[in-house]
């Protein structure tokens, strides 16, 4: 069977790891039909060791070295860069906003593959997360609300799961590593989130000077009663809010019930194992572990152990984050692979339009957008339309060859993705129009938002279908 | 008896039914209550054979709803449907039998002429008669008629690369909702493609088989076949695209490849047409169909 080989690299604040996962594809309709390639199988066939993010100062990543773990891993697992198809880097937490993120992602682009890409934000991390831990498929084989608290050493990435749908996701800055500390409890380094929670329960720590287990274990209660807050298991102080990761959503829960509460992250190991030394990694990572075990989270959600922990994100990161288009589709052959293609996304009243004809909105649309997004390159984004007649069909061509030939500038390629599956079709049609002026792709079988950015991968399956990463957020 | 001026009598029904339709009763001359009035419905009657009707549960009570929607969701089976007794509720068995009408309705219409027009198609039968004849005797569904085979070597291009033609098979609604959305696709998908495109045309009462028929007839290198699939219970607008390279009469089954499940909630006709016609370019490519084309 056809597969891909997909690389996960997570970069946290506290860890670094890699995974290798085989994404096995086949077509899952007869011989009968139209093909429809599906991904079948997605197995983790390499797992690094976990590593200590190496970082150059306290807020910087070591380039240099990320990159030596990653040659290195990749010697041990046995594989090249060019075995790579496809894959993510993430680098969570607390790091992905220190400066240099976007230098270490140029460091690591050329050994992980060709089509490796960078992906990052809160909200992105949290979903992966919880689809690497298995709270994603829990909930899609029970049926059920399944909410998964990945803790990391930076950030609590939040998701609910409702039968394998993403229904809320969120980010707190609460970790394991928010306070650093000698084994003699000196205190080396106080994160500002867990500054405005020592505040809150009246506990001083100064950087040199040695604290008490007591006042630490008032500050991870603290930070244990702030998640129960923030899944609204009782009411929320405004101290929840001031400690929401920047750029990430805000946790909406409606009132129904959560029927699990899935643990993952270097923390979740901490509420299960219980340690004899209070501080073994040199931070609050036990202690927090301890006040999640003993709190209101616990004893008021049933939980299930997740297939991964520490690893949730990389696996989630190497699994998860490639999908593939449909399999009737139009393509110019030399285009791919694209990178960070940002998406413009027309909602129906704007398809509409198209479909009347009107050509000349979406090319403003079209000018509008590459100039808020500086950027020369866009992927048009439509519902499409179920079973659309030929004229309609037509017509909706003629307007998005006209409006992306007039809006895009010269020699960009005319790059459609669609949800409902007439790719094939429409992408004939638009070569047609445009008569070779522009080359065109055009994929369906992929839900797009408003703001995503698409990475679009070399064919596979025989030219059938291509890989595609949508992705949240980017780098500033 | 009088004579009844058939004028007069237009004339007042004309009034009457305007009457109803405006005011939803009917005043005679020199009365001053509605004669007639028509009871105002209680609710809009609902379709209970659409999808939005048969979206609804019927079991009372059910233990979980939202796993019993999702299950609902995944399958046109009728689930969820709960009993009356030992029985099918009435509902349920209502919509059972409107569904098998429409879908002996599929098999026993003819395919509206005006479908035909628009598609620019004109018409030759088989050597069936009628349509009891087309279902009991499949060899006359196969073949053409005398004045068929005269009537296509009259107006048909020959000696094409592809030939396609549409025909009722076992059902006249999936001609009639796919026909005009793939015909112009692979036609000038095709074209595009410079092939020599075929006249296309409509055989009523045909089956499959006679694709054999009509490329011994026209001398077409591929012969493809859009036609009416026999209905189910689910759906009776499924449409199929039966191809074959180099046709003969006798031909084994193996060497046809075929597209099915083109319909609203298959495959969409025009996404099929797009697929079709690289099909056939492929099938003209390898000189092969059916087992023996390499897909």
């Amino acid at each position: 069977m056809p597969d891909i080989l997909s690389v996960g690299i997570d970069i946290g604040t506290s860890t670094t790891q890699l995974v290798f996962s085989r994404i096995t594809m086949e077509n899952t309709t007869g011989y009968f039909t139209v093909p429809r390639i599906s991904i079948v199988d997605k197995e983790v066939i390499y797992k690094s060791t976990v590593h200590i993010t190496p970082l150059v100062t306290p807020v910087l990543i070591d380039g240099e070295a990320i990159r030596d773990i990653v040659a290195e891993e990749f010697r041990l697992a046995g594989f090249t860069p060019a075995d790579v198809d496809t894959g993510a880097v993430i680098i969570t937490g607390e790091s992905a906003r220190k400066e240099n993120a976007s230098a270490v992602l140029d460091k690591l682009s050329g050994f992980a593959g060709e089509f490796v890409v960078s992906t990052a934000g809160p909200d992105l991390e949290s979903i992966i997360a919880g689809k690497g831990s298995g709270a994603f498929q829990y909930s899609l084989d029970n049926g059920c609300r399944a909410v998964n608290l990945d803790i990391g050493g930076g950030t609590t990435n939040i998701v609910l799961f409702d039968n394998g749908d993403t229904v809320s996701k969120g980010c707190l800055d609460i970790g394991g590593r928010l306070i650093r500390l000698k084994s003699d409890l000196t205190v080396e380094r106080v994160s500002p989130a867990a500054q405005a929670v020592a505040d809150h329960v009246g506990v001083t720590l100064t950087p040199g000077q040695r604290t008490t287990l007591d006042d630490l274990t008032r500050i991870t209660d603290k930070m244990a009663d702030l998640l129960a807050q923030a899944m609204f298991l009782k009411p929320q102080e405004p101290l929840l809010w001031k400690i929401q990761t920047p750029e990430s959503s805000w946790l909406e829960l409606d009132n129904r019930r959560i029927d699990r509460i899935c643990f993952s992250g270097g923390v979740a190991d901490c509420i299960t194992r219980n340690s004899l030394d209070p501080v073994p990694y040199g931070d609050i990572g036990i202690l927090l572990g301890r006040s999640i075990a003993k709190g209101l989270l616990m004893a008021s959600i049933p939980s299930i152990q997740g297939v991964e922990t520490i690893r949730a994100t990389v696996v989630g990161a190497g699994t998860y984050t490639t999908s593939i288009s449909g399999s009737t589709i139009t393509y110019a052959n030399e285009l791919f692979p694209m990178k960070s293609v940002p998406a413009l996304k027309l909602d129906l009243p704007e398809q509409a339009r198209c479909f009347a004809g009107d050509h000349g909105f979406l090319a403003d649309k079209i000018r509008w957008f590459l100039e808020q997004s500086s950027s020369d390159l866009l992927i048009l984004a439509l519902p499409g339309e179920g079973d659309p007649s030929y004229p309609q069909l037509k017509a909706l061509a003629r307007c998005l060859a006209k409006g992306m030939d007039a809006g895009l500038p010269a020699g960009a390629p005319v790059l459609v993705v669609l949800e409902q599956d007439i790719a094939k079709a429409l992408g004939i049609l638009l070569e047609e129009e445009l008569q070779g002026r522009r080359k065109v792709a055009c994929i369906d079988g992929i839900k797009v938002e408003q703001g995503d950015y698409i990475d679009l991968g070399r064919p596979v399956m025989g030219g059938l279908v291509i890989p595609v990463v949508v992705k949240t957020l980017l780098f500033g | 008896m009088n004579q009844v001026n058939p004028e007069l009598i237009a004339a007042i029904v004309t009034e009457i039914v305007k009457q109803l339709e405006s005011t939803g009763s009917v005043r005679l001359p020199g009365s001053s209550s509605p004669d007639f009035a028509v009871p105002a419905p209680a609710k809009e009657w609902e379709d209970i054979t659409s999808p939005e009707c048969k979206a609804i549960p019927l079991i009372e009570n059910p233990e979980d709803p939202e796993a019993l929607q999702r299950m609902m969701k995944r399958t046109t089976a009728r689930i969820g449907v709960g009993r009356a007794g030992s029985r099918l509720k009435t509902q349920t068995m209502l919509a059972l039998r409107a569904d098998h009408a429409q879908a002996r309705d599929a098999v026993f219409a003819d395919v509206n002429p005006k479908v035909l027009e628009e598609a620019g198609l004109f018409t030759v039968q088989t050597m069936c008669e009628d349509k009891n004849t087309y279902v009991t005797r499949p060899d006359l569904g196969r073949q053409l008629s005398p004045e068929a085979v005269q009537t296509l070597r009259e107006k048909c291009v020959t000696n094409p690369d592809v030939q396609i033609y549409a025909a009722d098979g076992l059902s006249s609604t999936a001609i009639e909702a796919n026909l005009n959305k793939i015909l112009p696709v692979i036609t000038e998908s095709l074209t595009r493609m410079g092939l020599k495109v075929g006249t296309p045309f409509y055989l009523r009462f045909g089956r499959v088989g006679s694709q054999e028929h009509v490329a011994e007839t026209l001398g077409a290198k591929v012969v493809c076949t859009l036609i009416g699939e026999r209905p189910g219970l689910a759906t009776a607008e499924s449409m199929s695209a039966y191809i074959s390279y180099n046709a003969y009469v006798g031909m084994p089954e193996s060497k046809r490849t075929v597209v099915s499940n083109i319909h609203k909630n298959g495959t969409a006709a025009v996404e099929a047409g797009a697929y079709v016609a690289e099909v056939i370019a492929k099938i003209l490519e390898q000189k092969a169909s059916g087992v023996d084309l390499v897909k």
